[in-house]
């Protein structure tokens, strides 16, 4: 594959920075180019080496370590993806979404409580309306599953009038599944081609491809899906749906972030990278974010590279938060419910 | 700073690790400390600082031990030692488990400590050094219980002394003292001068654990309270790791004192990334293998060979790589690479790395701050020949070079007088177990590297010593058969060589010349003389004079042979038979030989009758003395292999001219050697007749070769050849003192004894022991994941 080896690095990014746009350019994506991700293999003992040292090898303690926490709440996609979900539940969602964390933690952490929100709120497409109504004026996205979540298993057609239903709905961000059956046969062209037309009927909604890895296994399958979604123009890489029986990983976020970084470095373009189910507790906040530096650099700590899909890890921020406040232990009942 | 601040920086902040434990435990001892001997901590005296690297504080004062000293703890040992053996397996089992146990508790004081006086990162320390500490007293606690059922017959060596390094103070304690203990044996050690203080720690806990007093012994010191280690003659076994130079001189100062001794020693390893390799992993790879340990590290990879194919990619990722790396305060939960552990290394380091630039080597370095530290730095555009590929670094400098194929790897990773690891990187199986059978070092990693385990073997080949620690194999380095060679020989000296005509020689009808036996051919000696052969009464022949260049030659042949060593257990035990079958054939012929030497026809059929079965013997070893499975980490395979030490330097006994030569060099052949064999000086027609033999039983040229002639003479030539791997001596005291000097060029291995040491007729004469000392142990380091 073609490398840049003349690129200047600073704390170990190796995809180049931005060039002066205010906001950064999209990912127009490109035709498929299975020389970039065939041939790539991933040792699965390596990465697992590598992830199990990360959070010994880093540390973030006190001030640090409250920081750290609520950039983590800045880079939450607050989501509710249930079969129960009605329009007063995702209303209580939007509640959280807007003030994360409690005022009096935020002000004792000295930051302005009006500043501190979530990435976005996601939810399934039918309550997108509630959403956009709950979060008007906030400027918090609203972001969409779609393409028949968490299967795929619809009519491409379907699955692209879904898009565009949720993007009319006022979703600024729709994240898409991919055919997990296209990845497993390596059927990288129809792959490509579902994802590109997906990501056109987007439109000006950024769109965030979900490999469901946990279902791929394999971390070369992983890779070689996570290039794919990427050349056919997604904005930001996702692991899962939350409910394949393996979900988020530190081994398999570590293969799609090298698979970023390898697409930044031919293309230019930077993409974002979301973690998504079983998050619950505020260290795993860090270790992710740790992941994060180590590997891409300081950019991809913020929201428009970064998202965390999680909802209860909030709960345990809060907490870890108010204890730096106050010195005490608090009980989540003492914190408002997402 | 505030929190508006950190969220705009996302910097990592400070996350010092809690030292005030460790530090009131070294005020409690501000008066300095003494040696710890015979179950008590003696008067401190002729006290040293010890310091903190990173802040060039002191830490402590310690003693440095006298002669007296070590006296008092040999003796103490000595006294300890019978009674600590006679405990049942399951005693010395729970002392062992307490050890671990307290290790576990006393766990972050130790941790703490080690980063202290070492300079060594704390996570490193916290989870690296110090749980391996504990793994290693409960798998020898698991030796000590099972010993008298596993190594049935062997008892322990007696008093070991050992000289362990400043790189992983308790680790390395941990690798010495466990085996040690578990099989018998008492211990008199001496942690490095720079950092003693985890080791004084220790044996606060030993004490506290109630291990009998003399059990364990600790004197600290510096290179002259080592010394007087190992000069003592109260100690039987010595067990060294430091460097190659060091090693040397008590290979030569322990040159025939009958001590047994390990040496791990340094390295140069390489680190070798295929065109398939997961470039990533394998970048990861070589911040585990070179900025472990700030590089000071006797395994570490410090030569990246890349596939050139992939060499730029793989640069570009390293050195990105690099700009993450956060070299400083040890104590800092953050820290990859602290600080040097003196600034002595620090400036061998600078040094090392100057003169290697200015050999024209380019460095990419990272950053560093003021004091004893060095940045993590690569080299590029380095020439095998440069300083910086020769010699051991020992800090975090790493060359990069590249290769073309799989076997220009292998020559590049192999040339190198050092042995001890080396690193492959590759997606195909197929491939890594190629090059890892070829590579020459006692462990391979592959697709891995710096894994440690109690339960596998650690040790090197060529001049990175032998021995091995860990596992089944480096239990035996603590063990001595019990029907052991008699210490009490004296050994044989030949009687002078008559290189004249002789009066008359009776012999066959037709006159038979022996020759010297060399790459399958017959070769006159380059001397052009012949040496008379004594029977009984008479003279009964003529030996060739061989001479300096024979050896040569003969060393020469049997290097080009090396594929004795591939070809399989079977096939080398076809070709034991054959000898076997042949030898019967002629047994007639073999006997009236021995018994013109003087031998009773009784004996001498005997000892052709022995010869013939021990063909036998060792035929059936040769596809039976396996390796093993370690079971170590998780989702790892470890594999002991049992390797060929390679050419082999073969001296036999001058009493059964047949059965002596044979014993020798069936064991080595049958386990893929090659050896040249100096037969008996006296007696050397039983053994030249054997060409004939081989001759016809389709033993490959080379891998036989016989030089007759004066035995310690050729012998001084053998032992000082560096093509020489491995040296059996079987003569007198004076020449196996000789053996194990000369032997010290190049580190060979060696086994002197006197000729007379053991029946060699007998049992002693064959079995296992010749096996285990014909081979050395690779193990092989394979994870898996799918």
């Amino acid at each position: 594959m073609k490398t840049q080896t003349d690129v200047q690095t600073s704390e170990g990014a190796l995809v180049p920075t931005a060039a002066g746009h205010a906001e950064a350019g999209r990912n127009p994506g490109m035709s498929l180019d299975v020389a970039m991700f065939e041939g790539h293999r991933v040792n699965r003992s390596a990465a697992e080496r590598r992830c199990a040292t990360l959070t010994s090898r880093r540390s973030v303690k006190k001030a640090h370590q409250a920081a750290w926490l609520v950039n983590a709440v800045r880079c939450v996609d607050l989501t509710t993806l249930a079969g129960d979900d009605t329009g007063a539940r995702v209303q209580r969602l939007c509640a959280k979404a807007r003030q994360p964390i409690a005022p009096h933690i935020v002000q004792g952490l000295g930051l302005d409580p009006e500043g501190l929100r979530v990435g976005a709120v996601c939810v399934y497409p039918t309550m997108v309306p509630h959403a956009v109504r709950a979060l008007e004026g906030t400027g918090i996205p609203v972001a969409s599953v779609a393409t028949g979540f968490p299967a795929g298993l619809m009519p491409l057609h379907l699955r692209l009038e879904e898009i565009r239903w949720a993007v009319a709905q006022g979703a600024g961000e729709i994240d898409i599944v991919i055919s997990r059956e296209l990845a497993l046969t390596h059927n990288w062209q129809g792959l490509h081609d579902e994802i590109a037309a997906m990501r056109e009927a987007c439109g000006e909604a950024h769109m965030k491809a979900i490999l469901a890895t946990g279902e791929l296994e394999t971390l070369n399958t992983v890779y070689a899906a996570s290039m794919v979604a990427m050349q056919a123009g997604a904005d930001f890489i996702k692991t899962s749906t939350g409910k394949e029986s393996v979900n988020a990983t530190l081994p398999v976020s570590l293969t799609m972030l090298r698979a970023l970084r390898d697409y930044g470095m031919s293309t230019g373009h930077r993409i974002g990278f979301k973690p998504a189910g079983g998050m619950k507790q505020a260290k795993e906040a860090l270790a992710w974010q740790i992941l994060m530096k180590e590997e891409l650099g300081r950019d991809w700590l913020n929201p428009d590279l970064f998202r965390f899909g999680a909802s209860s890890m909030l709960g345990d921020i809060e907490r870890q938060l108010e204890h730096y406040v106050t010195g005490r232990y608090a009980d989540s009942s003492r914190h408002a419910l997402a | 700073m505030s929190i508006q601040t950190i969220l705009e920086t996302m910097e990592y902040g400070v996350a010092p690790e809690d030292d005030s434990h460790a530090r009131a435990w070294l005020d409690a001892h501000k008066d300095g400390f003494g040696h710890f001997i015979n179950g008590e901590m003696t008067r401190p005296a002729h006290l040293f600082e010890v310091r903190d690297p990173a802040r060039d504080t002191v830490l402590a004062r310690v003693s440095q031990g006298q002669t007296a000293d070590v006296d008092a703890a040999v003796a103490a040992a000595r006294k300890a030692q019978p009674d600590w053996a006679k405990l049942s397996g399951h005693q010395r089992a729970k002392h062992l488990y307490a050890l671990a146990r307290h290790v576990q508790q006393h766990a972050r004081l130790l941790a703490v400590l080690e980063t202290l006086d070492s300079g060594k990162p704390i996570r490193e320390s916290r989870d690296i050094d110090i749980p391996l500490v504990a793994r290693h007293f409960y798998h020898h606690a698991g030796w000590a219980e099972i010993l008298e059922d596993e190594l049935p017959g062997q008892g322990p060596q007696g008093v070991c002394g050992q000289i362990i390094p400043w790189n992983f103070p308790l680790l390395m304690l941990a690798w010495k003292v466990a085996p040690a203990l578990a099989a018998g044996n008492t211990v008199v050690l001496k942690p490095a001068e720079y950092t003693p203080l985890t080791a004084l720690a220790f044996a606060e806990i030993a004490a506290e654990c109630g291990l009998p007093k003399g059990v364990l012994n600790i004197v600290t010191g510096d290179g002259e309270t080592g010394g007087a280690i190992v000069g003592h003659e109260g100690i039987d076994k010595l067990a060294f790791t430091g460097s190659t130079e060091v090693g040397r001189l008590i290979r030569e100062r322990t040159a025939g004192s009958g001590k047994a001794l390990t040496l791990e020693l340094g390295g140069k390893s390489p680190f070798i990334v295929f065109d398939d390799a997961d470039l990533d992993a394998a970048v990861e790879g070589v911040v585990d293998a070179i900025w472990f340990n700030q590089g000071q590290v006797c395994c570490a990879g410090s030569r990246i060979l890349v596939a050139e194919s992939v060499a730029a990619r793989f640069e570009t990722l390293l050195r990105a790589r690099m700009t993450t790396l956060r070299t400083g305060d040890p104590m800092d939960k953050s820290t990859d690479i602290g600080a040097i552990v003196h600034p002595s290394q620090l400036a061998r380091i600078r040094d090392l790395v100057a003169r290697g630039a200015a050999q024209g080597a380019t460095l990419h370095q990272g950053e560093a701050p003021q004091g004893c530290f060095f940045p993590p730095t690569l080299a590029t555009d380095v020439a095998p020949a440069s300083i910086l590929s020769t010699e051991e670094i020992f800090g975090p400098v790493v060359t990069l070079t590249t290769f073309r194929t799989p076997s220009d790897a292998v020559a590049l990773a192999n040339n190198t007088r050092y042995g001890l690891a080396a690193s492959l990187w590759s997606e195909n199986i197929n491939l890594c177990l190629d090059i890892g059978a070829q590579v020459k070092a006692g462990i391979v990693w592959i697709n891995c590297t710096n894994i440690f385990d109690a339960g596998a073997g650690f040790g090197g080949y060529r001049e990175s010593g032998f021995g091995r620690e860990g596992g089944r194999e480096g239990m035996r380095a603590y063990l001595r058969p019990s029907d052991a060679a008699s210490g009490k020989a004296k050994g044989s000296e030949p009687a002078e060589l008559q290189t004249g005509p002789a009066p008359q020689i009776k012999g066959a009808e037709i006159d038979r010349t022996a020759k010297l036996y060399i790459g399958g051919k017959q070769a006159r000696p380059d001397s052009g003389y012949s040496y008379q052969v004594r029977g009984g009464k008479a003279v009964v022949g003529l030996a060739g004079l061989g001479n300096r260049k024979d050896i040569r030659n003969a060393v020469e042949t049997a290097s080009k042979a090396g594929g004795w060593g591939r070809a399989t257990g079977h096939n080398r035990a076809q070709v034991l038979y054959y000898i076997g079958e042949n030898l019967s054939a002629r047994a007639a012929e073999f006997a009236t030989r021995l018994e013109s030497f003087g031998a009773g026809r009784k004996s001498a059929q005997a000892e052709v009758d022995t010869a013939i079965a021990r063909c036998f013997w060792y035929a059936a070893q040769a596809d039976k003395f396996d390796g093993a499975v370690h079971a170590t980490k998780s989702d790892f395979v470890t594999l002991a292999m049992n390797e060929p030490l390679g050419v082999m330097g073969l001296v036999a006994p001058s009493a059964h001219p047949l059965l002596g030569a044979i014993s020798l060099v069936l064991p080595a052949i049958a386990m893929g050697n090659r050896v040249v064999l100096v037969p008996s000086q006296a007696h050397p027609l039983a053994a030249t007749d054997l060409y004939q033999v081989f001759d016809t039983s389709d033993l490959p040229g080379g891998v036989v070769n016989i030089v007759t002639g004066p035995r310690d003479e050729l012998a001084k030539v053998l032992a000082a050849h560096d093509g020489v791997d491995a040296m059996w001596y079987f003569g007198s005291a004076a020449g196996g003192q000789m053996v194990d000097r000369e032997s010290a060029g190049n580190l060979k291995q060696t086994w002197t004894e006197c000729d007379d040491a053991r029946d060699w007729s007998a049992k002693p004469g064959q079995g296992r022991l010749f096996l285990e000392r014909a081979t050395q142990v690779k193990n092989i380091w394979v994870p898996y994941g799918a």
